[in-house]
């Protein structure tokens, strides 16, 4: 994080990192103070605008367009850092000749399934003389699987599984052609593609005109080379779409091609939304995926350990996935102990597998076909913070219990006597089921643990004082449970419940009965199990075998717990050290703060600049050096070149860079891995008022749909009805406040800072529509009506997209309805519908359509016509922009959801 | 008459004035709005050292502005402000005029005092990029604080001498020693200081939550013991302290006498808000003000440094990117208490004036 004070140039887009991330930006005002210039990027005009060097405002969901013309800007100019692109990226290896374009084929990938909604990644592969006949070459797929088809891949969000590296490949033996010049190669592929991608084009669908495009250009390739850096930061501005991972794989692009990755002021900065939401998908939360991005099995693909092991890395591929055995044998082996075995596949039968996509809003589907009978919330306030409020609320009235460990009395846990449908009459209290068990949660200071950041570091937060009452940490909470469960099945004969009963269960507890969080810990970082080490904890990832001999129960944390050392407790001032600050808490993997930092040096080993010095060859010493971690294999010599053909860690060159790719290069085409297209390319939100002006393609053809009548959209487009919600809203967080609310709008030093619900309107908007500052606001989408108060502001900049004025409105998403917070009122997530992007499941919240009108909305079932008449007049019907393709006439257009 | 002078106007050390035989150096703050991110953080964090109660819930209208302005129960406000180019262009003629009155400008031989490795580098890009053009839009946000003038008014008025002059050079209330006469609140140049209210807020509005805040389901719902969100300077039956009191800020007193920074200041975390000796953190705004004039932003000044001004300059320095009547803060401040010698003077030449024409009388009678 305080490596953004290192860059030459800043363009912060798809964040307001000053509100959202206000003690991080410290670093960016540091960079600023040094000379660097930011660049905010972004619909609204912000807080982070506000102290940046300039505000581009751009259409929400168009940033593919912007960063694609960047792409083309950069080609063109021959501006790319031309040792870094052809040494460390995948410029110049050659892909299958089957390969056809978005540009050949009006907005589709080859490979695209209409059965299924989604891309058979086949042809996008390497190409690869293995296996090849005479005339033309063969291709590398996946490991044993083959080439898994996108469907079920994105049946479980397998995007999420490259959390620490790129996907799994057959091997690595792919032709290059270093001259870049040979057609079927990455670089000459990629010129094409991003071909029309114009300033004019980024002006007719950004709404970004041509000087500030140039603008942004300029200081992007001006600021990056051998002697300059540049970085991207993001958040869930870029992430929030039907096509969001494609938005931050177009950074990545700009970014290889700039030389901008592995080296120090460089990088794309994820931002996450919490002190701990990195650490919960390290250590997951999800429904797909294991500890350390493992795969979680899938019925009918893994069902035996071979094909599991088979499907999570590979041995002939390169670099460090390639040991994903002894990552998954040590993580089994940390869960079940001594009933993990080689003679049972150590256990792995005891894992359940997935029969299809059960992310969090499939299960808010399932709650209303009443196939889910219990819920456990903890931290989360769907009602408020998830999309669709509505659809949310209705679907927990199914439940038969609902737990909800919270600080406060949040709107979840009361929707059954004061939520929005109770005022509506859609739902009547005595009707509804759900018996509701609300558990007080102890605060941070109130219990030991460690929350990972950002920068996947962990810090370690030591207990102040005892919960108060019957709070509790989690940790305590969940320990009791499974203790207790355990207890009740003592005594049970039935083969199920082995698992339950064989986990390592036996933390050590305090007199208040709380575990020590430090053995949990330890047991994350893994130990040597047999040996004369036995029992000692594993200082490295590399330590651990896929005999049985270690376990771990998370491999990219190993190290954590070094020597017995809590690492992630480590508090060295800052002043104490220097700007890298090692010892100050602990980042995975292996305490190295920059990931691919040998691409910090050249080729030879040495640093690319004396400006930019960061991790370099020590010749004389024969090892890597510097001022972090090397991200590499300690004592390997630049000049190094394996046997061609091996695989894992050894069949690095000594100038491969990306340790965790299969192939040791970062990626501008990703043969693997995205399932809506090897490269991004622009596709209009699931709503949107502007027509694609690139495809017939409106919109993701892969992304996922529900076509249900309680999920209807706007029309897009030119399509008729579409005028009738005609402006385009995002929603937002506000620094005062902590997304849903929970942690906030209970407490009045916060309250009193933003008190009530608002939306941000320019002045021309306000006029347009007779909206007047501080009065009372309707705002109608689709799904819902709510009521905020006006805030009209200059900040907001209507957009002319080719001729036509885009107006946009602000909605922040902290309010909600209820009856026991300090400050309450609508919410903005219940104007969402629910559209996914295909890779991680994500849901699209950052651009939707809407119309908005003076005065305070109607109660009751007046409000519930409002909203049905607004979809009455756009003709709204299930199908409305849920088809997946568009504009072919040859083909009819794919009905189905997701 | 010239210590007096010295006490009521121009440079001096009021901690030497108010007879502390080993003051400490004087401490103050350098807020430099034009970092700052108008996160509020130093709003939260001086509500939770100082235990001020929460001060209104109403939505002003006014940007992101719900605070409104400093009072009893607000001790740092940070203003938003919203400008369009020509509201930038006068700011930057304002500034250039004050420039030419020899406001710092051209950074001397000193080296830049917060550049960096990117300083150099700078010059490689061409001149249109350097270039810093008005922008169509910009927010400015400045927390604002008491000032803790050189010369106090509210200090100078104050009859019960619950208002001192501390050994840092800051001005303190003492709760109990104050017996809310209010002298203090008229005499404030600046509008600072107020006297808390009970059931009703200040100006702002009801001030309902601070005394009754609802906790975790206040309803009667709350799980038996979850937390309680009440802040520790509310007592158990709901009462807000200080009521009728005189407040405000104290430049945390409390933290200062032990080594520590004000909570503000702490807080923020872009390092807009600076304390330390008044005379580095001078120092250090002069230095900030050439820089940014250097960068090609005119309108930077600073507030409160002239010793020479009506309150013999403040405790508090501010970088502001605009004239202070556009952030609330009076261009002129004038110590109450500043006309005091000249008054007595001119009293003292009436009384004189009175004596001898009453002598003159008695001399003509005798004629």
């Amino acid at each position: 994080m305080q490596d953004l004070s290192n860059a030459d140039c800043i363009v912060i887009q798809g964040s307001n990192m000053a509100e959202c991330h206000p003690v991080a930006y410290q670093w960016v005002t540091e960079a600023r103070l040094k000379g660097a210039r930011v660049i905010h990027v972004d619909p609204r005009f912000t807080r982070t605008s506000a102290t940046a060097d300039k505000h581009i405002p751009i259409r929400a969901g168009s940033d593919v367009v912007l960063l694609g013309a960047l792409i083309k800007y950069i080609l063109d100019n021959e501006l790319y850092f031309k040792e870094y692109v052809v040494a460390y990226t995948n410029a110049a290896t050659i892909v299958s000749e089957k390969f056809q374009d978005t540009e050949d084929l009006d907005g589709l990938f080859s490979g695209y399934d209409d059965e299924k909604g989604s891309y058979s990644q086949e042809t996008w592969a390497y190409a690869s003389n293995d296996g090849a006949d005479d005339e033309t070459p063969g291709t590398i797929g996946g490991p044993a699987a083959g080439h898994e088809h996108g469907h079920t891949k994105s049946e479980r969000a397998a995007g999420d599984e490259h959390g620490s590296g790129g996907p799994a490949l057959e091997h690595a033996k792919v032709l290059r052609d270093e001259t870049l010049q040979d057609p079927n190669s990455v670089f000459q592929i990629l010129k094409k593609h991003y071909a029309r991608y114009t300033p004019e084009m980024v002006a007719d669908t950004c709404g970004i005109g041509v000087d500030d495009f140039e603008y942004l250009a300029r200081s992007v390739t001006e600021n990056s080379g051998r002697e300059r850096t540049t970085a991207f930061v993001y958040a869930v501005g870029w992430t929030q779409h039907t096509l969001g991972a494609q938005f931050i794989r177009t950074a990545a692009i700009v970014q290889l091609l700039l030389g901008n990755m592995g080296r120090p002021g460089g990088g794309i900065m994820a931002l996450r939304g919490h002190a701990s939401i990195q650490g919960s998908t390290d250590i997951p939360t999800l429904y797909n995926i294991l500890p350390g991005y493992l795969a979680m099995p899938v019925a009918g693909l893994h069902d035996t350990w071979d094909d599991y092991l088979g499907a999570i890395g590979n041995k002939e591929q390169k670099g460090f996935w390639a040991n994903a055995d002894t990552y998954a044998v040590s993580l089994l082996k940390a869960w079940w102990g001594k009933a993990a075995t080689a003679e049972n596949d150590w256990c792995f039968d005891y894992l359940p597998r997935l029969s299809g996509a059960h992310g969090t809003y499939q299960t808010t589907m399932a709650m209303l076909d009443d196939q889910v009978e219990g819920y456990f919330l903890l931290g989360q306030n769907p009602a408020v913070g998830s999309a669709h409020g509505r659809m949310q609320r209705q679907a927990m009235s199914h439940l038969k219990w609902l737990v909800v460990r919270d600080f406060n009395m949040i709107e979840s846990a009361t929707f059954w006597k004061d939520g929005p449908e109770i005022a509506s009459g859609e739902l009547k209290t005595e009707d509804i089921g759900t018996e509701v068990f609300f558990l007080p949660a102890a605060a941070h200071t109130e219990k030991s643990g460690s929350f990972t950041q950002t920068q996947r570091m962990l810090q370690w937060h030591h207990q102040a004082v005892e919960p108060p009452g019957d709070c509790q940490s989690e940790l305590q909470f969940f320990y009791e449970l499974g203790r207790r469960v355990r207890e009740l099945l003592a005594d049970s004969t039935d083969e199920r419940d082995r698992p339950l009963l064989d986990l390592t269960w036996d933390y050590p507890t305090d007199e208040h009965g709380e575990p020590d969080a430090e053995a949990v810990l330890a047991e994350v970082n893994g130990r040597h199990l047999t040996g004369d080490k036995a029992g000692e904890p594993l200082s490295s990832y590399t330590e651990m075998k896929a005999d049985g001999s270690t376990d771990g129960g998370c491999w990219i944390y190993t190290g954590v717990y070094a020597d017995g050392v809590n690492h992630a407790a480590a508090r060295k001032p800052g002043r104490e050290q220097d700007l890298t600050a090692l010892d100050w808490g602990w980042a995975w993997p292996a305490n190295r703060r920059i990931l691919y930092n040998r691409a910090s040096a050249d080729p030879e080993g040495n640093p690319w600049s004396e400006r930019k010095r960061y991790v370099w060859w020590d010749a004389e010493a024969g090892k890597w050096t510097g001022h972090d971690v090397p991200d590499f294999v300690p004592d390997k010599a630049p000049s190094y070149r394996p046997e061609p053909g091996t695989g894992g860690p050894a069949g690095l060159a000594g100038d491969d860079p990306f340790v965790m790719q299969a192939d040791g290069k970062g990626w501008l085409f990703a043969p693997k891995g995205m399932l809506d297209g090897p490269l991004p390319t622009h596709y209009e939100p699931q709503e949107s008022p502007v027509s694609n002006p690139l495809y017939a393609q409106q919109s993701n053809p892969a992304r996922k749909v529900f076509p249900r009548k309680d999920n209807l959209w706007s029309p897009s487009g030119d399509a008729p009805g579409a005028d009738v919600y005609p402006y385009v809203f995002t929603t937002y967080r506000l620094t005062e406040h902590h997304t849903a609310g929970g942690m906030s709008r209970w407490l009045p030093y916060l309250s009193e800072l933003q008190p009530e619900f608002f939306c941000e309107v320019s002045p021309e908007l306000a006029a347009e529509r007779g909206l007047e500052n501080g009065g009372w606001a309707t705002i109608v989408s689709a799904r819902a009506a709510i009521e905020a108060r006006v805030m009209v502001t200059e900040r907001m900049t209507p957009l002319v997209v080719r001729g036509r004025t885009i107006h946009q409105i602000g909605l922040p998403y902290h309010w909600g309805v209820g009856s026991n917070a300090i400050v309450s009122g609508d919410a903005a997530n219940d104007l969402l519908g629910v559209a996914l992007d295909p890779n991680v499941q994500i849901q699209e919240s950052k651009a939707g359509s809407c119309d908005i009108v003076p005065g305070r909305r109607p109660a009751g079932d007046e409000l519930l016509r409002l909203v049905a008449e607004y979809q009455s007049r756009a003709g709204s019907t299930v199908m409305t922009s849920n088809e997946l393709r568009t504009g072919h006439p040859e083909s009819t257009p794919d009905t189905r959801g997701g | 008459m010239g210590f007096w002078r010295n006490q009521l106007s121009g440079p001096t050390d009021p901690a030497a004035d108010a007879a502390w035989e080993t003051s400490e150096p004087r401490k103050g703050f350098f807020t430099d709005t034009s970092i700052c991110i108008g996160c509020k953080a130093c709003e939260v964090a001086c509500k939770e050292w100082n235990g001020v109660p929460e001060d209104g819930l109403d939505l002003l209208s006014q940007s992101y502005d719900n605070t409104g302005a400093l009072g009893a129960s607000t001790w740092r406000h940070v203003a938003f402000v919203e400008q369009t180019s020509d509201r930038i262009e006068q700011a930057r003629e304002s500034g250039r005029k004050l420039v030419s009155l020899g406001m710092p400008s051209v950074r001397s031989g000193d080296e830049p005092a917060l550049a960096g490795g990117g300083g150099t580098a700078t010059a490689t890009l061409t001149d249109t990029l350097t270039d810093n053009p008005v922008p169509d839009v910009r927010w400015l946000m400045a927390s604002d604080v008491c000032k803790h003038c050189t010369h106090a008014a509210c200090l100078d008025v104050c009859p019960t001498g619950a208002l001192f002059r501390t050994e840092f050079g800051t001005v303190v209330v003492q709760d109990d020693v104050c017996n809310g006469c209010g002298y203090c609140v008229a005499a404030c140049p600046f509008g600072v200081i107020e006297r808390r209210s009970g059931n009703e807020g200040h100006e702002k509005g009801p001030q309902s939550h601070g005394i009754s805040i609802k906790g975790a389901g206040g309803a009667g719902d709350t799980a038996k013991g979850s937390h309680q969100n009440q802040p520790a300077h509310a007592s158990s039956n709901g009462e807000v302290k200080n009521v009728g009191i005189a407040q405000k800020c104290t430049l945390c007193y409390d933290r200062l006498g032990a080594g520590q920074t004000p909570a503000c200041a702490q807080a923020c975390p872009t390092t807009s808000i600076k304390f330390g000796d008044l005379d580095e953190m001078r120092a250090t705004a002069r230095a900030r003000v050439a820089q940014l004039h250097e960068l090609g932003y005119p309108e930077a000044r600073l507030y409160g440094v002239d010793e020479h001004d009506g309150v013999g300059g403040t405790g508090s320095t501010f970088l502001l990117l605009d004239e202070p009547e556009v952030y609330g803060l009076p261009p002129d401040p004038r110590v109450t208490t500043a006309d005091l010698p000249d008054m007595f003077r001119k009293a003292g030449y009436a009384g004189l004036t009175m004596l001898a024409m009453a002598a003159a009388a008695f001399v003509g009678r005798r004629k």
